[in-house]
Formats: structure tokens, C-alpha cells, sequence
């Protein structure tokens, strides 16, 4: 069974828009009545997620994804029960210690599983450090998470900031793109992606002509984008992410630049946005560690289950809560769901190989996924691989003092 | 740069600013005139962005959508000054922050109900569609420069109701005396309830028109109400010429500011305001 605990703070609107997801997990809890064998208590599961404000969709998938996992495996891993303890921490990074401290304190959950944005997601790094917290980030870039903040018992299941970019910087070089633009919002992730992408360029052999950013999270790109028209590159490198995405690929397009300068990018510049960008965006083409036409028995079993649950189509944001559920499964696995020897369950996480819709998944000794970047270009409103940008990529996670 | 490049960032530069006094014309009526200072302005612009999406997905007709977020926000404004603001006119600003604020949140959730957080775009019409090659690699889109167009229209409008008409006389007078506007017998408050649903219609319809070229999407309205207060304040309280001149001095400071000076783009507009109010402390246009 799981319930749901909100902060006193705006407690109403969170209850009105909590009521529905706790009552439809409580449901879905009774579906599945604990056995009569005994088998402990259950495992506590926190989600600490965005389930309100701009990245609550995001939210959803990963929570949807998840537990659409522990579902699949009648309502346990590795023959323990899980139970869910949800929070919203409405991407607001002012309260997340407060929402990790009550998870951990209040609610003694066993696990975290949170979260989208990089900034709440550091500070749980931080609370899950102190508090010797297993954390699962199914989400969040932030190349520190898994850099100089890592610890054994915190994993990883999206990606990092210089894994998805990176490989960009040859494929571009490859495709005979010398001289590059980059452009972004200037904060944190938009400033790791662009980093990432100009090692890989500038490695490669590649010049960057000009590194253009605007304020986040403002849209006025008009005079960017005529900037770019007058330094004339050979192509673009955009990291942009929801609603500024869209505006940027619709800006690019409506200035004809499409046509001569060839746009390219992180794959948040197209992922969840293509239907607003429409045929604005046929011919972007980015990396990302997921693609909408991937072909793989995983991936097939993967949409499949998750259509059939939601009603939606399966992203990359259910794929990485999905595996997050998953990954933990190895470490219940590994000690027939005892989690009080959790040394022996991180560690064995560690080195989990997971057959994930997104492909082979493993993990680095800093809880990074090891995985493949694809190349996907958009086509008739879908991002479709073209090709493997990079093999297992593994984040160098720099400033990670976790030995293997 | 060359000339072309200079000439290509300058309508860059006056086109956003257009935009900018549009949007900022309604809170100019609003705040300049009612002496209401209404926070929720740009959450009714987005309003108007995400009720022309919803329109033009319905009808396909982009003229439509624009006129039925007019209306729809008109209406909408008429009601919110019966039930709420007309209490709020003369009380202290903090009353009318609380007030407005709360209408943020109540905006937001609604439009959350009503039409989810998902990003749209809206097509233009289709003979405002395409674009004119400027150089070899760039284009302008037509819309834009219809946008251009309709917004000057607009401020003319603005301009002539409120200098030329005798309504524009009435608000012009309220504002400078509301209780002997009343004694004269002028139906002052009726004024009022107007200006204030025109206010949130000329927001709601900057949301709607620049739909096609900004997309729809949440918290769109974020850095359009700030920047609405600071052409306000810039311009002088309750001039609309000042607004106007202040919408295009920062539209064309951002837009030069992103291209020559990229590191403090974000705080020239701010920068822009301080030396403004130094030298006239009460705005351009405004009364001291």
C-alpha cells in the first residue's frame, strides 16, 4: 500500500493534486494482497518526484515506469514486498532537503528514487551522503551527482550531462561540420552539455566558432539566431529543453537557417517536443541514450506494458524509472530481498547488466550508467536512430573518489 | 556587422519591442490609470496564448482564435472587477499584490486543469505564412512583420481612445481624480470595469498573436509580466507614449545587448531602467 505526505505549505492544492495519484497507488496496492509466508516487512520505496508544476509529466513517466516494473514482478523484487512513499517536490530546490530529510527521517523509507530536476537532485545527493540514504536518481544530469558527490550506495539511471553530448562533438566532425556554434540557456546543465559536446568536437578536430547563451530560462532568440546567420557556421550544437526547445527549433526554421546551417543537439532539444515543433523539426538530429523506433526484445516487451497501463506511449523518462525499479530488483535479487545487508546489495548493483529498452545497461564504479548514445534524427515527427554515436559510453566521472 | 546585419537586428530589436508594448499597454490602463497594480498580467497572457491554441485546434481558423481569446478574456476581466478588484481600487498596494497573486496560482491551476502543461504551437493563417529571404542564409518569417503591423495598429487605437475620445477623457480624468470624476457625475466606476477587462483583454491578446512565433507554454507569461512592469515603470505610470517608447528602448537594448555585449544581456534592461529613473526618477513620459 502506499500514502502520500505533503508538506504543511500549501498543503490544499498539494492534497487536491496528490489525492488522485495516492488513490490510484492505493488501488493498485490492494490488487495484490501480501502473502500469508512471512517475508518481513515491506522494502519502503520514497519517490521524491515532480508531481506538480512544469516537470510533472516527466514525473509521472518515472513513477508510472517503476512501478509498472514491481507490477510486472507481482508487486515484489527479489521476493520482498515494495511499498511506495510518495513526495512532491515540485522541482523546488529551496525545499528539497526538507522533503529528503522527511523521507528519510519521518517516513524511514529504505530507498529514494528521485529526481528530474539537477538542482533538487543535488541536494539529495547531499542528504543521501549524510544520511547513508540509497538513492536512485532516475533522472537529473548534473554532472557532480555522479562526479565529485558520488558515493557506493548512489546510482544513477538517466545519464549524465557529458555522457549524452559528448559523443556528439566526433559525429559532427565526422559528418564534415569544421566550424560550429553552440548555443544555450547559461546555467548549469546547459553549460555541461555544451562543454561536453565542444571536448568531443575539439578532440575530434573541430573549431568552435562561437559559444552564444541567453539567461534561462528566456526565449528571445530572434537576435541570436540572426547572429548565427551572420558568423555562418558550418553547423549549430543547441542544447534547449520544453518550451524554449520548441520556440528555438520554430525560430531556427522560420529564419530559413535550417535550410543552409544544419541544426543539431542534445536530445532534450527534440524529446516530448516534437509534435509542437512539427515539421519545424525534420532534420534536427541529436543524441540521446534512448530513441522512439530503438528495435530490441526489451524495448518491444517495455512499450508494450507501458501502453497497455497508461494508455501513452512509453518515453525515455518511463524507461529510466523502469530501470531504476530494475536495478534495484539486482540488489534484492543478490540477497534474496534482505536489504539490511545492503553492502552486498549496492554492490551487486554495481555491477548489474541490465537488458534495458534503451539497450545493454551497466554501471561505473560512480553509479553512472554505461550505455549507448544513439544518433536519432527527427522524421515525420519521430526521433529515429540513424546510428550508435557512442558504444557503452562511460562518464570519465570526474573527482569520484569511489574505487571499483 | 555590416549594414544589412545592423538593419536585420534592428527589426529585431523593434519587433520584440512592439510586442513588449502590446502586452504592456493592458498593465499600463491597469496600473497607470485604476491605480491597480495586477501581478497576474502575465498569467492572462499566457491564458490568451493557451485559449487561441485550444480555439485554432477547434475551428482551424487562426482569426477565430485570436478573437475568442479577446473575447473569452474580456468577459472574463468584466467578472474578475465585479467580484474582486473593484473592491481593491484605492485600497494599499499590498492588498492588491495578495490579490493578484492568488490570481496567478488560480490561473495556473485552471489552465493545468483545463489544457495541461503540455507545449503547443499555433499555425498562422495561411496567407500570412512564409518568409523573405533578407541574405542568402536568412530569412524573415512574414508573421513577424504582420505582428509588427498589427501592433502598431493596436497603439495607435490605444493612443486615440485614450487622447481623442471622450471616453479616453473620463479615464484620463479618473485617474487624476477619481472622487470628482464621481461627483460630476460621471459613471466612473462602469469606466472602471472596462478599462480593467480591456486591460486583461490587450494581455490575453498579446498572448494570442504572438502564439505563433513564442509557442504555448507554461509559465510563458514569467518573464513577459516583469518586463511589462519594467516598460511600465521606464516609460512613466499611466503614460501609454511612454510605454511605448520604453517597450522599444528595451526591446532594442536586449536585442543589441545579446549581440554585443552576450555576458550581461540579462541585466541591461535592468541597467537601462536604473539610469532612466536616475535621470527622470518619475520615468520618461511620467507626471512629477
Amino acid at each position: 500500500m502506499s500514502h502520500s505526505i505533503s508538506s504543511p505549505i500549501s498543503a490544499n492544492r498539494r492534497r487536491f493534486l496528490m489525492g488522485a495519484a495516492a488513490l490510484t497507488t492505493g488501488a493498485a496496492g490492494f490488487r495484490f494482497p501480501t502473502p500469508a509466508i512471512a517475508q518481513g516487512a515491506p522494502l519502503k520505496v520514497g519517490f521524491m518526484l515532480p508531481y506538480s508544476g512544469t516537470f510533472a509529466k516527466l514525473g509521472k513517466f518515472i513513477d508510472d515506469g517503476f512501478r509498472l516494473y514491481v507490477e510486472r514482478q507481482g508487486g515484489s523484487l527479489g521476493g520482498r514486498r515494495i511499498e511506495f512513499v510518495q513526495v512532491d517536490d515540485e522541482s523546488k530546490p529551496e525545499s528539497a532537503t526538507d522533503n529528503m530529510n522527511r523521507l528519510v527521517g519521518r517516513e524511514r523509507v529504505d530507498l529514494v528514487v528521485g529526481t528530474v530536476h539537477s538542482g533538487v537532485a543535488m541536494a539529495m545527493v547531499k542528504v543521501a551522503r549524510d544520511t547513508n540514504t540509497p538513492l536512485i536518481i532516475p533522472n537529473a544530469g548534473a554532472n557532480e551527482a555522479t562526479g565529485p558527490m558520488c558515493a557506493p550506495h548512489i546510482f544513477r539511471t538517466s545519464f549524465s550531462n557529458w555522457q549524452v553530448c559528448q559523443p556528439m562533438g566526433k559525429v559532427m566532425f565526422d559528418e564534415g561540420r569544421r566550424r560550429v556554434a553552440t548555443i544555450t540557456w547559461r546555467y548549469a546543465a546547459g553549460s555541461q552539455m555544451i562543454d561536453a559536446f565542444k571536448e568531443g568536437f575539439t578532440r575530434a578536430g573541430g573549431t568552435i566558432v562561437e559559444d552564444l547563451a541567453l539567461p534561462f530560462p528566456e526565449v528571445e532568440f530572434q537576435a541570436l539566431i540572426t547572429r548565427i546567420a551572420t558568423l555562418r557556421p558550418d553547423a549549430v550544437f543547441a542544447f534547449f529543453a520544453g518550451g524554449g526547445a520548441v520556440k528555438f527549433v520554430k525560430d531556427y526554421a522560420a529564419a530559413g537557417l535550417n535550410r543552409t546551417i544544419p541544426l543539431y543537439g542534445a536530445g532534450f532539444l527534440t524529446d516530448g517536443t516534437l509534435q509542437a515543433q512539427g515539421a519545424d523539426a525534420n532534420g534536427v538530429r541529436t543524441t540521446l541514450h534512448y530513441a522512439d523506433n530503438l528495435d530490441n526484445p526489451a524495448n518491444r516487451v517495455f512499450l508494450e506494458a507501458f501502453k497497455a497501463k497508461t494508455g501513452q506511449d512509453g518515453d525515455i523518462y518511463a524507461v529510466q524509472g523502469w530501470d531504476a525499479a530494475a536495478l534495484l530488483a539486482e540488489g534484492l535479487k543478490a540477497t534474496g530481498g534482505d536489504w539490511s545487508a545492503r553492502a552486498r546489495a549496492t554492490s551487486a548493483m554495481r555491477s548489474a547488466r541490465i537488458d534495458s529498452p534503451r539497450g545493454p545497461l551497466s554501471f561505473n564504479r560512480a553509479g553512472n550508467p554505461v550505455q549507448n548514445v544513439y544518433l536519432r534524427e527527427v522524421r515525420n515527427g519521430r526521433n529515429e536512430v540513424i546510428s550508435v554515436a557512442g558504444q557503452a559510453v562511460d562518464d570519465p566521472a570526474r573527482g569520484c573518489r569511489v574505487q571499483a | 556587422m555590416d549594414a544589412l546585419t545592423f538593419a536585420v537586428q534592428l527589426l529585431n530589436g523593434v519587433q520584440y519591442g512592439l510586442v513588449l508594448f502590446l502586452v504592456a499597454s493592458g498593465l499600463t490602463l491597469v496600473f497607470g490609470i485604476l491605480g491597480v497594480i495586477n501581478l497576474a498580467h502575465g498569467a492572462f497572457y499566457m491564458l490568451g496564448a493557451y485559449l487561441a491554441w485550444a480555439i485554432a485546434a477547434y475551428t482551424g481558423s487562426f482569426a477565430l482564435a485570436v478573437a475568442g481569446a479577446l473575447a473569452i478574456s474580456f468577459v472574463l476581466g468584466i467578472l474578475l472587477e465585479e467580484v474582486f478588484v473593484k473592491r481593491m481600487i484605492g485600497r494599499d498596494h499590498l492588498a492588491q499584490v495578495l490579490l493578484s497573486f492568488g490570481l496567478i496560482l488560480v490561473i495556473d491551476e485552471v489552465r493545468q486543469i483545463v489544457f495541461g502543461k503540455d507545449v503547443h504551437s499555433v499555425a498562422p493563417p495561411d496567407w500570412l505564412r512564409g518568409s523573405i529571404q533578407l541574405t542568402d542564409v536568412l530569412s524573415y518569417p512574414i508573421y513577424r512583420l504582420a505582428l509588427c503591423v498589427a501592433c502598431l495598429i493596436l497603439a495607435c487605437v490605444i493612443f486615440y481612445v485614450i487622447q481623442k475620445t471622450r471616453l479616453g477623457m473620463v479615464v484620463r480624468a479618473g485617474a487624476e481624480n477619481r472622487d470628482m470624476t464621481r461627483a460630476l457625475g460621471i459613471p466612473f466606476d462602469l469606466v472602471n470595469r472596462y478599462v480593467f477587462a480591456g486591460g486583461i483583454a490587450l494581455a490575453a491578446l498579446g498572448g494570442a498573436l504572438v502564439a505563433p512565433v513564442s509557442t504555448v507554454f507554461p509559465g510563458m507569461g514569467d518573464s513577459m509580466l516583469i518586463l511589462s512592469f519594467v516598460v511600465v515603470v521606464l516609460g512613466g505610470i499611466g503614460s501609454v507614449a511612454g510605454a511605448a517608447i520604453g517597450a522599444l528602448l528595451i526591446g532594442l537594448t536586449d536585442t543589441f545587448g545579446k549581440v554585443f555585449f552576450p555576458q550581461f544581456s540579462s541585466i541591461l534592461v535592468y541597467v537601462l531602467m536604473a539610469g532612466v529613473l536616475l535621470w527622470r526618477p518619475n520615468g520618461l513620459l511620467g507626471k512629477s
